[in-house]
Protein backbone atom coordinates (compact mmCIF):
# COMPACT_ATOMS: atom_id res chain seq x y z
CA UNK A 1 0.00 0.00 0.00
CA UNK A 2 2.84 2.40 0.81
CA UNK A 3 4.57 1.54 -2.22
CA UNK A 4 1.57 2.28 -4.11
CA UNK A 5 0.59 5.41 -3.16
CA UNK A 6 4.22 6.51 -3.37
CA UNK A 7 4.47 5.63 -7.14
CA UNK A 8 1.14 7.56 -7.59
CA UNK A 9 2.42 10.34 -6.44
CA UNK A 10 5.14 10.22 -8.21
CA UNK A 11 2.98 10.33 -11.07
CA UNK A 12 1.13 13.19 -9.93
CA UNK A 13 4.03 15.44 -9.48
CA UNK A 14 5.89 15.17 -12.22
CA UNK A 15 6.24 18.02 -15.12
CA UNK A 16 5.42 15.51 -17.55
CA UNK A 17 1.96 14.77 -16.00
CA UNK A 18 1.09 17.87 -16.72
CA UNK A 19 2.39 17.80 -19.98
CA UNK A 20 -0.16 14.56 -21.08
CA UNK A 21 -2.89 16.11 -19.57
CA UNK A 22 -2.22 19.66 -21.28
CA UNK A 23 -1.51 17.76 -25.08
CA UNK A 24 -5.00 15.82 -24.47
CA UNK A 25 -7.04 19.23 -23.61
CA UNK A 26 -6.44 19.94 -27.23
CA UNK A 27 -8.40 16.88 -28.58
CA UNK A 28 -10.59 17.01 -25.25
CA UNK A 29 -13.76 18.96 -27.17
CA UNK A 30 -13.63 16.19 -29.65
CA UNK A 31 -13.41 13.30 -27.35
CA UNK A 32 -16.42 14.82 -25.13
CA UNK A 33 -18.48 15.07 -28.56
CA UNK A 34 -17.95 11.70 -29.65
CA UNK A 35 -18.44 10.55 -25.97
CA UNK A 36 -21.66 12.90 -25.52
CA UNK A 37 -22.77 10.81 -28.30
CA UNK A 38 -21.89 7.68 -28.15
CA UNK A 39 -23.93 7.68 -24.54
CA UNK A 40 -27.02 9.12 -26.47
CA UNK A 41 -26.68 6.09 -28.96
CA UNK A 42 -26.69 3.30 -26.12
CA UNK A 43 -29.46 4.92 -24.42
CA UNK A 44 -31.51 5.33 -27.72
CA UNK A 45 -30.12 1.45 -28.93
CA UNK A 46 -32.67 0.48 -26.54
CA UNK A 47 -30.47 -0.19 -23.25
CA UNK A 48 -31.49 0.81 -19.81
CA UNK A 49 -30.26 3.81 -17.90
CA UNK A 50 -28.13 1.33 -15.42
CA UNK A 51 -26.73 -1.10 -18.53
CA UNK A 52 -25.36 2.34 -20.15
CA UNK A 53 -23.48 3.38 -17.52
CA UNK A 54 -22.06 0.50 -16.91
CA UNK A 55 -21.20 -0.52 -20.80
CA UNK A 56 -19.76 3.52 -20.21
CA UNK A 57 -17.79 3.20 -17.14
CA UNK A 58 -16.98 -0.86 -17.77
CA UNK A 59 -16.24 -1.29 -21.29
CA UNK A 60 -14.73 2.29 -22.03
CA UNK A 61 -14.05 1.49 -25.84
CA UNK A 62 -16.25 3.50 -28.10
CA UNK A 63 -16.17 1.84 -31.32
CA UNK A 64 -16.73 -1.52 -29.35
CA UNK A 65 -19.79 0.33 -27.71
CA UNK A 66 -21.45 1.29 -30.66
CA UNK A 67 -21.08 -2.21 -32.92
CA UNK A 68 -22.06 -4.08 -29.72
CA UNK A 69 -25.13 -2.17 -29.21
CA UNK A 70 -27.07 -3.47 -32.04
CA UNK A 71 -26.22 -7.04 -31.55
CA UNK A 72 -27.31 -6.57 -27.92
CA UNK A 73 -30.64 -4.88 -29.11
CA UNK A 74 -31.16 -7.90 -31.46
CA UNK A 75 -30.24 -10.20 -28.72
CA UNK A 76 -27.10 -11.85 -30.65
CA UNK A 77 -24.97 -14.82 -29.27
CA UNK A 78 -22.79 -13.71 -26.85
CA UNK A 79 -19.62 -15.16 -28.88
CA UNK A 80 -21.13 -13.02 -31.80
CA UNK A 81 -20.51 -9.80 -29.59
CA UNK A 82 -17.51 -10.64 -27.72
CA UNK A 83 -16.08 -11.50 -31.72
CA UNK A 84 -17.16 -8.47 -33.02
CA UNK A 85 -15.68 -6.69 -29.88
CA UNK A 86 -12.47 -8.31 -30.04
CA UNK A 87 -12.52 -7.55 -33.89
CA UNK A 88 -13.20 -3.89 -33.42
CA UNK A 89 -10.24 -3.57 -30.91
CA UNK A 90 -7.93 -5.20 -33.15
CA UNK A 91 -6.01 -2.33 -33.64
CA UNK A 92 -5.46 -2.08 -30.19
CA UNK A 93 -3.44 -5.58 -29.75
CA UNK A 94 -1.34 -3.94 -32.84
CA UNK A 95 -0.70 -0.93 -30.10
CA UNK A 96 -0.31 -3.32 -27.73
CA UNK A 97 3.15 -4.81 -29.16
CA UNK A 98 4.36 -1.08 -29.36
CA UNK A 99 3.36 -0.50 -25.53
CA UNK A 100 5.38 -3.59 -24.35
CA UNK A 101 9.02 -2.32 -24.06
CA UNK A 102 7.66 1.26 -22.29
CA UNK A 103 5.72 -0.82 -20.01
CA UNK A 104 7.50 -4.31 -19.63
CA UNK A 105 9.73 -2.98 -16.33
CA UNK A 106 6.33 -2.69 -14.03
CA UNK A 107 3.96 -4.75 -12.00
CA UNK A 108 1.61 -6.58 -14.13
CA UNK A 109 -1.34 -5.04 -12.32
CA UNK A 110 0.27 -1.45 -13.13
CA UNK A 111 0.64 -2.91 -16.50
CA UNK A 112 -2.85 -3.80 -17.01
CA UNK A 113 -3.97 -0.31 -15.11
CA UNK A 114 -1.89 1.44 -18.11
CA UNK A 115 -3.36 -1.23 -20.96
CA UNK A 116 -6.42 -0.75 -20.10
CA UNK A 117 -6.50 3.37 -20.07
CA UNK A 118 -4.63 3.74 -23.39
CA UNK A 119 -7.02 4.58 -26.19
CA UNK A 120 -6.16 5.45 -29.30
CA UNK A 121 -5.48 9.29 -28.95
CA UNK A 122 -3.17 8.24 -25.66
CA UNK A 123 -1.21 5.97 -27.64
CA UNK A 124 -0.76 8.19 -30.35
CA UNK A 125 0.20 10.79 -28.80
CA UNK A 126 2.57 8.94 -26.32
CA UNK A 127 4.41 7.51 -29.02
CA UNK A 128 4.89 10.90 -30.98
CA UNK A 129 6.46 12.35 -27.98
CA UNK A 130 8.27 9.33 -27.00
CA UNK A 131 9.53 7.86 -29.87
CA UNK A 132 11.74 5.61 -28.08
CA UNK A 133 11.35 2.94 -24.72
CA UNK A 134 14.21 4.37 -22.52
CA UNK A 135 15.50 1.80 -20.38
CA UNK A 136 16.45 4.56 -17.42
CA UNK A 137 14.76 5.07 -14.65
CA UNK A 138 14.30 8.59 -14.67
CA UNK A 139 12.93 8.34 -18.28
CA UNK A 140 10.91 5.56 -17.51
CA UNK A 141 9.37 7.24 -15.01
CA UNK A 142 8.59 10.83 -17.09
CA UNK A 143 7.23 8.54 -19.34
CA UNK A 144 4.80 6.92 -17.15
CA UNK A 145 3.63 10.24 -15.78
CA UNK A 146 3.18 11.81 -19.53
CA UNK A 147 0.87 8.77 -20.56
CA UNK A 148 -0.99 9.21 -17.03
CA UNK A 149 -2.09 12.31 -17.50
CA UNK A 150 -2.90 11.84 -21.29
CA UNK A 151 -4.93 9.18 -20.36
CA UNK A 152 -6.74 10.08 -16.82
CA UNK A 153 -7.46 13.36 -18.52
CA UNK A 154 -9.00 11.16 -21.91
CA UNK A 155 -10.88 8.82 -19.25
CA UNK A 156 -12.69 12.06 -17.18
CA UNK A 157 -13.29 13.63 -20.52
CA UNK A 158 -14.98 10.90 -22.30
CA UNK A 159 -16.45 9.85 -18.87
CA UNK A 160 -18.65 12.91 -18.07
CA UNK A 161 -19.29 12.93 -21.67
CA UNK A 162 -20.41 9.94 -22.26
CA UNK A 163 -22.66 9.95 -18.69
CA UNK A 164 -24.39 13.62 -19.75
CA UNK A 165 -25.23 12.03 -23.08
CA UNK A 166 -27.16 9.13 -21.03
CA UNK A 167 -28.71 11.75 -18.94
CA UNK A 168 -29.56 14.00 -21.88
CA UNK A 169 -30.48 11.44 -24.64
CA UNK A 170 -33.90 12.79 -24.87
CA UNK A 171 -32.59 16.22 -25.72
CA UNK A 172 -29.91 15.56 -27.96
CA UNK A 173 -31.01 14.45 -31.72
CA UNK A 174 -28.72 12.58 -33.41
CA UNK A 175 -29.21 14.06 -36.44
CA UNK A 176 -27.18 17.23 -35.10
CA UNK A 177 -24.23 14.83 -35.58
CA UNK A 178 -22.24 16.53 -32.72
CA UNK A 179 -20.46 12.91 -33.02
CA UNK A 180 -18.47 14.16 -36.73
CA UNK A 181 -16.06 16.03 -33.47
CA UNK A 182 -14.47 13.20 -32.37
CA UNK A 183 -13.75 12.37 -36.27
CA UNK A 184 -11.97 15.72 -36.63
CA UNK A 185 -10.18 15.63 -33.18
CA UNK A 186 -8.48 12.11 -34.83
CA UNK A 187 -8.21 13.67 -38.06
CA UNK A 188 -6.07 16.67 -36.36
CA UNK A 189 -3.91 14.36 -34.61
CA UNK A 190 -3.61 12.66 -37.68
CA UNK A 191 -1.98 15.45 -39.25
CA UNK A 192 0.48 15.91 -36.72
CA UNK A 193 1.69 12.52 -37.59
CA UNK A 194 2.08 13.15 -40.93
CA UNK A 195 5.52 13.91 -40.60
CA UNK A 196 7.80 12.17 -42.86
CA UNK A 197 6.92 11.07 -46.61
CA UNK A 198 6.44 7.29 -45.81
CA UNK A 199 4.06 8.48 -42.65
CA UNK A 200 1.98 10.40 -46.01
CA UNK A 201 2.02 7.13 -47.91
CA UNK A 202 0.85 4.63 -44.77
CA UNK A 203 -2.14 7.69 -43.95
CA UNK A 204 -3.11 7.66 -48.13
CA UNK A 205 -2.75 3.56 -48.40
CA UNK A 206 -4.89 2.90 -45.02
CA UNK A 207 -7.54 5.39 -45.77
CA UNK A 208 -7.78 3.93 -49.46
CA UNK A 209 -7.99 0.10 -48.01
CA UNK A 210 -10.18 0.64 -45.64
CA UNK A 211 -12.74 2.39 -47.73
CA UNK A 212 -12.23 -0.23 -50.56
CA UNK A 213 -12.58 -2.54 -47.90
CA UNK A 214 -15.35 -1.34 -46.05
CA UNK A 215 -17.86 -4.52 -46.85
CA UNK A 216 -15.98 -6.53 -44.64
CA UNK A 217 -17.34 -7.55 -41.93
CA UNK A 218 -16.54 -6.62 -38.18
CA UNK A 219 -14.56 -3.66 -38.70
CA UNK A 220 -12.11 -5.87 -40.27
CA UNK A 221 -11.20 -3.16 -42.96
CA UNK A 222 -9.07 -1.21 -40.40
CA UNK A 223 -7.26 -4.13 -39.36
CA UNK A 224 -6.46 -4.78 -43.33
CA UNK A 225 -5.65 -1.05 -44.34
CA UNK A 226 -3.17 -1.14 -41.33
CA UNK A 227 -1.30 -4.29 -42.21
CA UNK A 228 -1.25 -3.21 -46.10
CA UNK A 229 -0.03 0.16 -45.29
CA UNK A 230 2.39 -0.93 -42.77
CA UNK A 231 3.99 -3.42 -45.47
CA UNK A 232 3.84 -1.25 -48.29
CA UNK A 233 6.40 1.12 -45.88
CA UNK A 234 8.35 -1.53 -45.38
CA UNK A 235 8.87 -2.63 -48.58
CA UNK A 236 9.16 0.81 -49.95
CA UNK A 237 12.03 1.71 -47.13
CA UNK A 238 13.70 -1.65 -47.79
CA UNK A 239 14.39 -0.80 -51.93
CA UNK A 240 14.46 2.34 -51.50
CA UNK A 241 18.31 3.81 -51.50
CA UNK A 242 19.31 4.42 -47.97
CA UNK A 243 19.46 7.71 -46.69
CA UNK A 244 21.33 8.65 -43.68
CA UNK A 245 18.26 9.43 -41.76
CA UNK A 246 16.48 6.09 -42.55
CA UNK A 247 19.18 4.09 -41.02
CA UNK A 248 18.65 3.53 -37.24
CA UNK B 1 -35.75 2.07 -20.29
CA UNK B 2 -37.63 -1.22 -19.71
CA UNK B 3 -35.58 -2.82 -16.96
CA UNK B 4 -31.95 -3.72 -16.19
CA UNK B 5 -31.33 -7.92 -17.37
CA UNK B 6 -28.88 -9.93 -16.20
CA UNK B 7 -27.90 -11.17 -19.47
CA UNK B 8 -26.93 -7.74 -20.97
CA UNK B 9 -25.23 -7.13 -17.80
CA UNK B 10 -23.13 -10.44 -18.22
CA UNK B 11 -22.52 -9.03 -21.86
CA UNK B 12 -21.13 -5.76 -20.42
CA UNK B 13 -18.42 -7.60 -18.40
CA UNK B 14 -17.32 -9.89 -21.36
CA UNK B 15 -17.38 -6.84 -23.47
CA UNK B 16 -14.80 -5.05 -20.77
CA UNK B 17 -12.62 -8.37 -20.57
CA UNK B 18 -12.08 -7.85 -24.35
CA UNK B 19 -11.37 -4.07 -24.16
CA UNK B 20 -8.40 -5.52 -21.31
CA UNK B 21 -7.01 -8.05 -23.05
CA UNK B 22 -6.95 -6.69 -26.62
CA UNK B 23 -5.18 -3.22 -24.94
CA UNK B 24 -2.77 -5.44 -23.23
CA UNK B 25 -2.74 -8.18 -25.61
CA UNK B 26 1.35 -8.43 -25.57
CA UNK B 27 2.08 -7.11 -22.88
CA UNK B 28 0.28 -9.48 -20.07
CA UNK B 29 3.01 -12.19 -20.03
CA UNK B 30 5.98 -11.80 -18.29
CA UNK B 31 7.76 -14.13 -20.60
CA UNK B 32 11.08 -12.76 -22.43
CA UNK B 33 9.53 -11.81 -25.94
CA UNK B 34 11.68 -9.11 -28.53
CA UNK B 35 9.24 -8.12 -31.17
CA UNK B 36 11.51 -9.01 -35.04
CA UNK B 37 13.51 -5.98 -36.08
CA UNK B 38 11.00 -5.30 -39.54
CA UNK B 39 7.78 -5.24 -36.97
CA UNK B 40 9.31 -2.77 -34.97
CA UNK B 41 9.72 -0.47 -37.93
CA UNK B 42 7.14 -1.01 -39.24
CA UNK B 43 5.55 0.19 -35.81
CA UNK B 44 6.21 3.89 -36.85
CA UNK B 45 3.97 3.73 -39.72
CA UNK B 46 0.76 1.81 -37.58
CA UNK B 47 -0.24 4.97 -35.89
CA UNK B 48 -1.01 6.95 -38.59
CA UNK B 49 -2.17 4.32 -40.83
CA UNK B 50 -5.06 3.22 -37.70
CA UNK B 51 -6.21 7.39 -37.24
CA UNK B 52 -6.74 7.55 -41.35
CA UNK B 53 -8.40 3.86 -41.78
CA UNK B 54 -10.69 5.14 -38.89
CA UNK B 55 -11.16 8.36 -40.19
CA UNK B 56 -11.17 7.99 -43.87
CA UNK B 57 -15.08 5.89 -44.40
CA UNK B 58 -16.48 8.31 -41.52
CA UNK B 59 -15.98 11.08 -44.38
CA UNK B 60 -17.09 9.58 -47.74
CA UNK B 61 -19.09 6.25 -46.91
CA UNK B 62 -23.09 6.31 -46.18
CA UNK B 63 -25.09 4.08 -45.63
CA UNK B 64 -22.16 1.29 -46.07
CA UNK B 65 -21.34 2.89 -50.02
CA UNK B 66 -18.85 5.35 -51.62
CA UNK B 67 -21.01 8.24 -51.38
CA UNK B 68 -21.46 9.34 -54.73
CA UNK B 69 -22.30 13.54 -54.44
CA UNK B 70 -20.57 16.52 -53.81
CA UNK B 71 -23.07 17.50 -51.33
CA UNK B 72 -21.94 16.13 -48.12
CA UNK B 73 -20.82 18.48 -45.15
CA UNK B 74 -18.25 15.91 -43.81
CA UNK B 75 -15.87 16.09 -46.48
CA UNK B 76 -15.90 19.87 -46.56
CA UNK B 77 -15.42 19.89 -42.88
CA UNK B 78 -12.53 17.36 -43.33
CA UNK B 79 -10.90 19.62 -45.84
CA UNK B 80 -10.97 22.89 -43.96
CA UNK B 81 -10.08 21.08 -40.34
CA UNK B 82 -7.18 19.71 -42.16
CA UNK B 83 -6.41 22.82 -44.00
CA UNK B 84 -6.55 24.54 -40.68
CA UNK B 85 -3.90 22.01 -39.14
CA UNK B 86 -1.57 22.69 -42.10
CA UNK B 87 -2.13 26.20 -42.26
CA UNK B 88 -1.20 26.45 -38.41
CA UNK B 89 1.76 24.13 -38.97
CA UNK B 90 0.53 22.14 -36.28
CA UNK B 91 1.77 24.94 -33.61
CA UNK B 92 -0.47 26.28 -30.57
CA UNK B 93 -3.57 24.20 -30.37
CA UNK B 94 -3.60 23.46 -33.91
CA UNK B 95 -5.68 20.20 -33.13
CA UNK B 96 -8.11 22.17 -30.83
CA UNK B 97 -8.51 24.78 -34.20
CA UNK B 98 -9.06 21.71 -36.58
CA UNK B 99 -11.81 20.24 -34.27
CA UNK B 100 -13.70 23.84 -34.34
CA UNK B 101 -12.65 25.37 -37.68
CA UNK B 102 -14.21 21.67 -39.16
CA UNK B 103 -17.44 21.98 -37.07
CA UNK B 104 -17.82 25.45 -38.04
CA UNK B 105 -17.80 24.12 -41.92
CA UNK B 106 -20.08 21.09 -41.15
CA UNK B 107 -23.05 21.88 -38.45
CA UNK B 108 -23.89 25.06 -41.07
CA UNK B 109 -23.69 22.40 -44.01
CA UNK B 110 -25.44 19.86 -42.53
CA UNK B 111 -28.22 21.44 -40.45
CA UNK B 112 -28.59 24.13 -42.67
CA UNK B 113 -28.68 22.63 -45.86
CA UNK B 114 -29.07 19.16 -45.00
CA UNK B 115 -26.07 18.27 -46.63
Amino acid sequence: MHQWSARARGWWQHPAFGRGVREMMSVSPGLAAWGLMTGVAMVKSGMSTIEAVAMSLLVFAGSSQLAAMPLIAAGAPVWVILTTSFCVNLRFVVFSAHMRPYLMHLPLRWRLFHGYLTVDLSYVLFTRHYPHPSSDGAERREQLAYLSGGSLLNWVSWQSASLLGIALANVIPTHWGLGFAGILALLGVGCSLASSPLRRVSAGVAGMAAVVAYALPLKLNIVVAIASAVALCLIIEETRPKTPAATP
Amino acid sequence: MEGTDLWTLAVIVGLALVTVITRCFFFMSNQPWHLPHWAQRGLQYAPIAALAAVVAPEVVIAHGQLIGTWQDARIYAALTGAAYFFWRKGQGQAVLGTIVSGMAVYLPLHLGLGW
